[in-house]
């Protein structure tokens, strides 16, 4: 209170806490800090004395133990004798890929999806807004419901694939399209696959210089070099040519039936896939409301400044729009982002282990460290939210307007 | 000023904490009502039927103990839980003891802080595959896909015992009973397993029980019981000893037929007369009335005739007595004495 008593005029009162409007707002702002300390305070050491009622503590003991369950999908070595610990970052890496898949596919579908809601043609118009609407407007959940529901009962399952005359049959003999999931060949690198690896990366950072010499020559001299084919050519050719020069060095293992599923190969699972494509479709939704206004945003006169000056239409959407829209687009953009990342803890739904599904599900269960596990997810979600939105804000800068 | 006021919030704090682990007898007795904790639907253990009254072999010891603490086996509001939710409700107060399938292990009883009281039913972990894959045994699992219900015991099982025999499986984690059955049937998993009981009883609800068969490995030990709140002792006692005297009745003979008859004047035999309550005080020991056995016997029948009524060899799950005869019959119940 001493800051607040230490008057600018000698004649200072008590009174003028609540008179004066220069004090009345401090004076409120800091009661109302006491009662939220006390709030807190209270509900925490309601927390504790309870804890001790019952004879429990709080202790993270328990994530040096030994798990003791199993998890279908693991990015990195895990086995039923690893630790919680160990089985939390399983359900972290989970999530980072379901939200990172999810994220990459939104903004794919929700750019496309639009632009073309401000299509001239009326009947692409119309479906895009159908498309909006309902997704748009249905809970998350429910998609990623429906979505798996119908994946499993469409798709034929590893059992369709056997005997003679099998129901279902694979893909090219390489892919097989299962209800358990997806499994494609996988690529084995053999000795000298490395020097593939790097004339293929090379490649890609080709790309990106041809396309910065591209951009360099229409803006400085005004010389149109076509990007695609060039583009697509420099991707595969010298990777190619490479293979070949090193004695073919990466093979590939495909899937075959063995026992009760496809063995070998990769294997993406049912769970996932569902999980993302709903994810991916739900966001999408919001991100094409937020990509049209981002394009209503930009003057109409600068499409007519670009068309007068003979642009393409796509051109101009390429050149002129999107770069202004963008400024527009990113910021709601990164929140879309945190909430596919946040709706990704659905998952459970579909039995896809996530950070929920580990942590804050069968270790918060087998442990009973309900209130432990819950803080330690909450500080994971809010982690990867903050970086999400870390990483973001960078992009943003680098795109928005810049005042000189 | 402030540290004053702080100190009257901690105080404030203490003595609403204190409220919280107030005796459970009391609270459901100024309720007028049970909060029984179990599954979401499990036919035969606990699953509301066609009019929404909740029934099985689970339900019926919540009907029990509402009739002996409360004189009327419908004053019960039956708490649906998950496998996962079931630990944070009866922990937390929300429901006042938990009869779900639970299995009684160590950690359970001593680290969460739970007090089982007894075992309602001696069960163990089996498999359930179709017919049509032609396995005969769970060591030919190998590489099988394996639906499992999370945050049970049978999860944990299932780990060790693949990890034993060295062989491998994948996962597919769900959380209810009723989500496995879909993904079961339309064949998104080659393998169910939950608890033998568990499987039977989700068999007898399938279209085409004959289609199924259940392995004959049981790959682990599931002692099912109702638990309560660690520390809370009276009402422990209350819960475990209307499991006993739904058990020693059927030892002794009385029924819900006869209950009525028998408690109505002292018999010949001691031990009838003590449960019924026409000799001594053991009702009064428990803080309850002296024919509290007498009201949770006429609820649904001794033990005996709930399992017959819900689960056993007459209805569609179909379940022998097996290790849940008495044992005087060669099974495992056994009641403690009434003295």
């Amino acid at each position: 209170m001493s800051t607040i008593s230490d008057p600018p005029s000698g004649s200072f009162q008590l009174s003028m806490l609540i008179n004066d409007t220069r004090y009345r707002s401090y004076t409120f702002q800091f009661i109302a800090l006491i009662l939220l300390i006390l709030a807190f305070a209270y509900l925490g050491y309601n927390l504790l004395a309870n804890l001790q009622a019952a004879g429990l503590n709080i202790s993270y003991q328990f994530l040096g133990e030994p798990a003791g369950y199993d998890i279908n999908q693991t990015l990195i070595p895990y086995t039923s004798q690893s630790s919680h610990w160990q089985a939390s970052l399983v359900g972290v890496l989970n999530t980072l890929l379901v939200a990172f898949l999810g994220c990459l596919m939104a903004t794919v579908i929700g750019v496309i999806v639009g632009v073309l809601r401000l299509s001239d043609n009326w009947l692409i118009r119309q479906l895009m807004s159908v498309y909006v609407e309902i997704f748009r407007n249905v809970p998350v959940l429910i998609w990623i419901l429906i979505i798996m529901a119908v994946f499993i009962a469409v798709l034929p399952q590893p059992r369709d694939f056997r005997g003679d005359d099998p129901e279902a049959t694979m893909f090219l003999n390489a892919f097989a399209f299962t209800g358990r999931g997806f499994y494609a060949p996988a690529p084995i690198f053999g000795p000298g696959s490395v020097a593939v690896i790097a004339v293929f990366l090379a490649s890609i950072a080709g790309i990106f210089a041809f396309r910065n010499y591209a951009k360099k020559a229409l803006y400085e001299r005004g010389q149109l070099i076509p990007t695609f084919w060039p583009s697509l050519a420099i991707f595969f050719l010298p990777a190619i040519t490479a293979y070949f020069i090193f004695g073919r060095p990466i093979t590939l293992e495909y899937p075959e039936l063995r026992g009760f599923n496809f063995q070998g190969g990769i294997f993406m699972r049912n769970s996932l896939i569902a999980l993302w494509f709903a994810l991916s479709i739900y966001t999408a939704a919001f991100i094409a409301e937020n990509v049209r206004a981002g394009i209503l945003a930009v003057s109409k006169g600068q499409t007519e400044a670009a068309a007068s000056l003979g642009l393409r239409p796509g051109r101009i959407m390429n050149l002129v729009v999107l770069p202004q829209a963008l400024r527009v687009i990113i910021p709601p953009l990164i929140s879309q982002y945190l909430n596919l990342t946040k709706n990704s803890s659905l998952a459970i739904a579909v039995g896809y282990m996530d950070l929920t599904g580990t942590l804050g599900g069968i270790t918060l269960n087998q442990t009973g460290r309900a209130i432990e596990a819950i803080f330690l997810l909450m500080l994971f979600y809010l982690a990867i939210s903050l970086a999400i939105s870390a990483i973001m804000n960078v992009y943003n800068n680098a795109v928005k307007l810049k005042e000189r | 000023m402030k540290k004053l006021a702080i100190l009257g919030a901690m105080t404030v704090a203490g003595l609403s904490a204190g409220v919280v682990s107030a005796a459970t007898l009391d609270d459901v007795k100024a309720r007028g009502k049970l909060n029984c904790g179990v599954t979401t639907g499990l036919v035969g253990f606990a699953a509301p039927n066609a009019n929404g009254e909740w029934e099985g072999f689970d339900v019926g010891v919540c009907r029990a103990v509402a009739a002996a603490v409360l004189g009327d086996p419908t004053a019960v509001e039956f708490v649906p839980t998950t496998g996962k939710t079931r630990f944070t409700a009866l922990a937390s107060g929300e429901i006042d003891m938990l009869a779900r399938n639970t299995t009684w292990t160590f950690s359970r009883d001593v680290d969460l802080g739970f007090e089982f009281v007894g075992i309602n039913y001696y069960d163990g972990q089996g498999f359930m595959v179709p017919k049509e894959l032609g396995v005969s045994s769970a060591k030919e699992l190998d590489g099988a896909t394996v639906c499992i219900q999370t945050g049970t015991t049978t999860e944990l099982n299932l780990a060790d015992y693949f990890r034993k025999n060295n062989i491998s499986y994948e996962p597919v984690p769900i959380e209810t009973n009723a989500e496995a059955q879909p993904l079961y049937l339309e064949g998104a998993c080659d393998v169910y397993t939950t608890d033998a009981s568990g499987l039977a009883a989700t068999r007898a609800a399938f279209e085409n029980p004959g289609d199924h068969v259940v392995l004959p490995e049981i790959i682990s030990k599931e002692p099912l019981g109702p638990l309560v709140r660690h520390g809370d002792n009276e009402w422990g006692d209350v819960v475990r000893w209307t499991l006993n005297a739904l058990i020693a009745a059927e030892e002794y003979g009385v029924t819900s037929a006869n209950v009525a008859d028998m408690a109505s004047a002292a018999g010949d035999s001691p031990e009838i007369n003590r449960l019924l309550g026409t000799e001594g005080t053991l009702g009064a020991m428990l803080g309850l009335e002296p024919d509290w056995a007498v009201k949770a016997i006429s609820a649904g029948g001794n033990y005996g005739e709930l399992f017959e009524k819900n689960i056993g060899e007459n209805t569609p799950i179909g379940l022998a007595r097996g290790l849940n005869a008495q044992w005087t019959e060669g099974g495992l119940l056994y009641s403690p004495p009434f003295r």
